[in-house]
């Protein structure tokens, strides 16, 4: 039988290094069958988080031969045959063991974003492609690839300033609900910072579940942001109609 | 001596954070309650998540002849009348509301053409019923439940497993814990506590259940005391992955044939023709699946041993809106586009009817400060369950189990002390396994238990087969207390899983001796030593419980129905019941 060659971060906060693990090659392979492969016969020890194993749980991201993956949708024939596949934990997060990353960060930013706020004697009717653009948000399974790949985070290390792409996702679904009452000009800009990101992208094109992330969520957000907070002219109305600023 | 150990008190203590823990929580809080709530994963990451078809619930909006009532009636029969009615009265009557309500906390459900919660058809569901998003529903009730949830100051213990429930005079007053990342040892004083643990896939080879489907809520209710019931009825759902061998045993939505899916076999026929021409691919879960099974054992399977299912008749776009992570699971994996040909799919664990024995009203088990919702309680579904009435299970019972008890706490004054000499027993059961020096590893273990499972209390039994089966488990168990773990205490998945061993066997041991108990075919549970129903055995739940290391098996009458809901089922024909 045909085998792979994986090479596996093994190690904590304190340090450690790639070690080396041969597993037989079954056709139709994911990276996360690998992983457990060796869990169960070499490396009883070998952390990693996974659930669903089927793309809608987001646990098991990883960064595999650099980029950022869910290994349970990430096959072993996507690789050249023979040639060694790297599993490293995600980078922006502290290492907790192996293939575990400390996320915790990311429910720290959740809890901040103003909740969904009904709007009061509305009737709850729309129309289904009224919510397909929030229900592409909410296609989100918070496997943090977005956050991990996101230089903000990951080069810049803003975590005190910038909530990531996958809250302003959040945000973004919540403002675009055809029911919330909801403001959040003021949280995105002061709290979410997103003025620091300057779209370059790059959560678009490692999301799993092929959000626009960019396009659809971060850039119509920051035209509100600055529409609330930047429009001389609202700004004036505003002043004019004695609404207290958002 | 507790105080070696960090130390939490809380009102309520949710175990588990899938839909029935999380809207525990959030009903338990929304009383008053200081609550608590310890799950094994990342908040968001439960069971739910997994789900896809839609929650079942009687809102008439594509059908306006559809009311609780025949959502009762469906779900009896489904059950094969041996439902806790009250359970089943319950859930349709309150299923439309607490829908509703998860639309006002913010979740985003497909549309009617007038603007209202679509719904969808399902197998044994006499209307359209499913309230749906697509084929990831059960996304949308966690998310929304969970972002819900935080905002209302629910404290979350992430990556936190319990593994005794400690109490004081057969009453239930705390739990005993690691923490995944550290090993460190965690105890919670709590006035009640609830279970929402899910169930017990993880005993069996081929099952759509991820790793932490181990039983837990089952096999601590019985440490505790607690009566489990009717635990033979494991569900087979007729539709999961067979190809490539990774993803055997994946969930295949059976939204599928809601949308219009054709089952066919090797040779091309509608084989369903033959087993419930009346329903055919809409027949009920236990049906289609043993239908499969039974086309593949006669040669009539297909190359990987399965059934095809067909969906490539309808329109690409249509395929793609209403199920896309089916079209991305079947292209990702199996190179399959289900938009141009059929997939292959076979039987696979996917849900336990039983569970532990609740009050209908306040989810109370049978024992005191203790209640149970959603998968790891019994009753509600009898020896089958509809797909969709699982989601509307956590949300109705999920509240009615945080209420009842928020209720039970708030008669109490004070968090009751920890008894030292169980939380010491506590801690030396999850060190043993580091103290020998030789001894089989957790995973050979459980791949044994999974091949028992599967070929001995599989999908069907007979007496020879289930007395091997509880003949292998309790070697099994024997050997449990002999694991060695290896490294150290920070997160050990070996070690973990040497725990959640024990657990699963437990269960698994009750399963096997309540389907020996039974002697007929009824549901989920088929006997080929006994292919009929027993009238007489349709008015008896079984019952399990521990005493000391044995798990004792027997029966007890069911619950009384009143007239008039009796004369909502008996209106239908015997023969739908069978």
């Amino acid at each position: 039988m045909a085998e792979a060659v994986l090479h596996v971060y093994r190690g904590d906060a304190q340090g450690g290094g790639l070690k080396e693990y041969r597993v037989p090659l079954e056709e139709g392979m994911v990276v996360l069958d690998a992983i457990h492969h060796i869990q169960g016969h070499q490396a009883p020890d070998l952390a990693v988080r996974w659930n669903c194993k089927a793309a809608k749980c987001g646990s098991c991201s990883a960064e595999v031969n650099g980029r950022p993956k869910l290994m349970c949708k990430t096959r072993m024939d996507a690789y050249p045959a023979g040639e060694p596949i790297v599993v490293q934990p995600m980078k922006t997060f502290p290492i907790v063991k192996d293939l575990v990353t400390d996320v915790k960060w990311n429910y720290e930013v959740n809890k901040k974003i103003p909740p969904f706020t009904p709007k009061q004697n509305a009737e709850w009717r729309w129309k289904q492609e009224d919510i397909d653009r929030v229900q592409e948000f909410r296609k989100c399974i918070e496997c943090f690839l977005c956050q991990d790949v996101c230089h903000v985070l990951r080069s810049h290390r803003r975590t005190d300033a910038f909530a990531g792409p996958r809250f302003l996702v959040r945000v973004a679904g919540l403002e675009m609900h055809p029911m919330d009452a909801g403001n959040r000009a003021t949280f995105l800009k002061d709290e979410a910072g997103i003025g620091l990101c300057n779209i370059t992208k790059c959560c678009t094109e490692v999301c799993p579940e092929d959000i626009t992330i960019t396009d659809n969520a971060i850039i119509p957000l920051k035209e509100r942001v600055v529409d609330e907070h930047y429009d001389p002219l609202r700004k004036l109305f505003r002043l004019f109609a004695g609404k207290k600023e958002p | 001596m507790t105080d070696r150990f960090e130390s939490h008190d809380v009102d309520v203590l949710v175990i588990g954070a899938g839909g029935a823990g999380l809207r525990a929580a959030i009903e338990a809080s929304a009383q008053g309650a200081r609550v608590g709530v310890v799950c094994k994963s990342l908040l968001g990451k439960a069971h739910t998540v997994m789900a896809e078809g839609g929650v079942a619930a009687a809102l008439a909006h594509v059908d306006p002849r559809d009311s609780w009532k025949v959502h009762f009636k469906d779900t009896m029969l489904g059950g094969k009348m041996l439902n806790n009615w009250r359970m089943a009265q319950l859930h349709a009557q309150e299923a439309p509301d607490r829908v509703r309500e998860l639309e006002h906390w913010g979740a985003v459900f497909d549309r009617t053409e007038d603007g209202r919660i679509l719904q969808r058809n399902f197998g044994g569901h006499s209307s359209p019923r499913l309230a749906h998003v697509g084929d990831r529903t059960g996304l949308e009730m966690i998310r929304t439940l969970q972002d819900h949830g935080v905002h209302q100051g629910l404290e979350v213990y992430m990556e936190c497993t319990v593994t005794k429930l400690l109490t004081q005079d057969r009453r239930v007053v705390g739990a005993f814990a690691y923490w995944r990342e550290t090993g460190r040892f965690v105890t919670f004083r709590a006035k009640a506590v609830v279970l929402a643990t899910g169930g017990v896939g993880k005993a069996y080879k081929i099952t759509s259940n991820s790793w932490e489907y181990t039983g837990d809520g089952h096999a601590l209710a019985m440490d505790a005391g607690a009566e489990l019931i009717d635990m033979e009825f494991v569900q087979f759902h007729p539709t999961g992955m067979v190809w490539p061998p990774g993803v055997q045993g994946l969930l295949v939505t059976e939204a599928v044939r809601g949308e219009g899916g054709l089952l066919r076999n090797a040779t091309g026929e509608r084989f369903m023709e033959r087993y419930d021409p009346k329903r055919m691919e809409l027949s009920t879960r236990d049906m289609v699946a043993r239908a499969i099974y039974t086309e593949v054992k006669e040669g009539r399977g297909s190359p990987h041993g399965g059934a095809f299912l067909d969906i490539s008749h309808k329109p690409a776009e249509v395929v793609k809106k209403k199920l896309p992570s089916m079209y991305h699971q079947f292209m990702e994996f199996a190179n399959i586009d289900i938009t141009k040909g059929p997939m292959e799919v076979g039987p696979t664990v996917h849900y336990v009817m039983g569970g532990v024995r609740v009050d209908a009203d306040t989810g109370a088990a049978t024992v005191p400060g203790l209640f149970a919702a959603g998968e790891s309680s019994g009753g509600m579904h009898g020896a089958n369950r509809l797909g969709g009435n699982s989601l509307s299970d956590l949300l109705v019972f999920g509240r009615r189990a945080g209420a009842g008890a928020a209720a039970y706490a708030a008669k109490a004054t004070a968090q009751a002390p920890l008894d030292p000499a169980q939380v010491a027993a506590a801690e030396r059961e999850l060190l043993a396994p580091f103290e020998r020096s030789s001894g089989p590893d957790p995973y050979s273990v459980h791949r044994r238990l999974q091949d028992t499972m599967q070929s001995l209390v599989g999908i069907y039994r007979t007496e020879q087969d289930l007395k091997r089966g509880v003949e292998a488990i309790r070697q099994l168990r024997a050997e449990t207390r002999t694991v060695r773990v290896e490294g150290s205490r920070a997160f050990n998945p070996g070690w973990h899983l040497a725990r959640d061993l024990d657990n699963m066997l437990l269960v698994s041991e009750a399963i096997a001796r309540c389907a020996l108990q039974r002697k007929e075919s009824r549901g989920a549970h088929a006997r080929l030593d006994y292919p009929n129903l027993d009238p007489a055995l349709g008015r008896v739940n079984s019952v399990a419980v521990r005493e000391g290391d044995e798990v004792r098996v027997s029966q007890s009458p069911l619950p009384e129905m009143p007239e008039e809901l009796r004369a909502l089922v008996d209106a239908e024909p015997v023969a739908a019941k069978a």
